[in-house]
């Protein structure tokens, strides 16, 4: 397809990978945020081509893992209600809760679907009028427009059965996050291309400016990643720290203004916990004043839930790029993508189930039996 | 859930007061929100993510990446010899 086979040329990826070589003098750490480019380092094997000492950190960009316990439980606490339809998209209904997922609950009765877009879930609203329509509406910056105009469009339809149960999570402050974690080896960033789309890149340049990193506004394609991979190194080798963009065809400074201004009308930014990782300050979105009509949280009042996560897991250290899956006791033997323990096996933008896929095995510890 | 992915917008209609297009992914037709992308005509390649045209392709900035890196591969070649 245009704009996608070409930038999958194995024959530019060596003339990248050549540069690359000639460029690096000494080892650098660098942090792809987004778990759609996690999949392709993953899967093209472009983290073990790169030359030596160059090391990829998976960041906590996949929607997926970052979603709380929380809110999982819920959304299956909504779904267990006989008048609701609970919508989202596919790879969240395999997500494990405290108890269960929402695939389990379908099994045993409860209405659950899966939407491609929060659009479908209006006109499932529409078109059942007698029932409760649900959307879990989860993810980073790229999904908060379209997001915002299906509550927008509920509005404007004067939908009463329609509401969204809202999980919204922002990059700049988990990249701020991450570098200001005690344990923080990361010396550079490639920004998640889509998020800039949407965002532009001005609210990345203090972040360089302060910590020093250089960050790339990276596309998703391997010929992309290879190139973001090698405008980060080029900065750190000459010792400057700016925004740069390698997604020129899809991004440019000031993002999407159009975009930003539904997200702005109908959503406001909120502290937010993101699973594995804790809370971050200012790093979520959350409905206005003026949109709370259409809070699912406050509908059905499910805001008492204990959550328990599972013990084995270590989520949290994957999701920091602290740890590697194969770091894991679990991974590949209790943990697997058919039955997952913890978020980041579920999706495919999820390191854990990237690197299960990709088929990356973890050494056998002392003690495993054989 | 994430992903973006392009395609081609090959109509563009009315629906409920919103500018919705169909787009081409390679033979896959889905119906696309427009709202963002008001500038999007029918044969331009959209960056398409949950039904909503995020991002219009910029084909000159496609085909001028791609200039870069095979002009790096041919001067990578020359100096790095058959």
């Amino acid at each position: 397809m245009k704009y996608l086979d070409e930038y999958r040329d194995p024959d530019l990826a060596r003339a990248l990978l050549a540069e690359l070589r000639r460029v690096t003098t000494r080892p650098w750490t660098l942090m792809e945020v987004c778990g759609g480019q996690t999949h392709t380092i993953v899967r093209q094997g472009i983290d073990e081509l790169l030359p030596g000492g160059i090391r990829m950190i998976h960041g906590p960009g996949c929607p997926v893992c970052v979603t709380p316990l929380e809110v999982l439980d819920q959304a299956m606490t909504i779904a267990q209600r006989p008048e609701v339809i609970l919508t989202s998209f596919g790879d969240m209904l395999r997500v494990p809760g405290s108890h269960t997922d929402l695939l389990a609950l379908r099994a045993r009765g409860a209405d659950v679907r899966v939407v491609y877009s929060p659009m479908d879930a209006v006109a499932l609203a529409r078109s059942h009028p007698d029932r409760q329509v649900v959307f879990l509406a989860v993810g980073f910056e790229t999904t908060a427009p379209a997001n915002a105009m299906a509550v927008r469009h509920a509005a404007t339809l004067g939908l009463t059965n329609f509401s969204v149960l809202v999980s919204h999570v922002l990059v700049p402050p988990a990249m701020t996050a991450v570098l200001r974690a005690p344990t923080c080896r990361v010396q550079g960033f490639l920004a998640a291309g889509h998020v800039c789309a949407v965002m532009g890149w001005t609210e990345y340049e203090p972040i360089a400016a302060e910590h020093r990193v250089p960050i790339v506004v990276t596309g998703f394609e391997p010929l992309d990643l290879l190139e973001g991979i090698l405008m980060a190194v080029r900065q750190l080798e000459t010792g400057s720290y700016r925004v740069e963009n390698q997604y020129a065809r899809a991004v440019r400074r000031e993002g999407n203004t159009a975009a930003q201004d539904a997200v702005r009308s109908v959503f406001r930014i909120t502290d937010r916990s993101w699973r594995g990782i804790g809370a971050i300050p200012a790093s979520g979105l959350t409905l206005t004043d003026a949109y709370a009509a259409f809070d699912a949280g406050r509908r059905f009042d499910v805001g008492s839930i204990v959550v328990r996560e599972h013990p084995d897991c270590i989520a949290g250290g994957i999701l920091t790029g602290d740890r590697v899956p194969t770091d894991c006791h679990a991974y590949g033997t209790a943990c697997t993508p058919r039955t997952p323990l913890g978020a980041p096996m579920v999706s495919a933008e999820g390191t854990c189930a990237a690197y299960y896929s990709a088929g990356r095995r973890r050494a056998p510890a002392p003690g495993d039996p054989s | 859930m994430c992903l973006g992915i392009p395609g081609r917008l090959t109509g563009i209609e009315e629906q409920d007061g919103l500018r919705v297009g169909t787009v081409d992914f390679g033979g896959v037709r889905k119906q696309v929100c427009l709202a963002y992308t008001p500038q999007a005509g029918v044969g331009d390649y959209v960056i398409v993510h949950v039904g909503f045209a995020i991002s219009v392709v910029d084909a000159t900035e496609a085909q001028r990446t791609l200039a870069v890196l095979r002009a790096m591969g041919d001067v990578l070649e020359q100096e790095l010899g058959p």
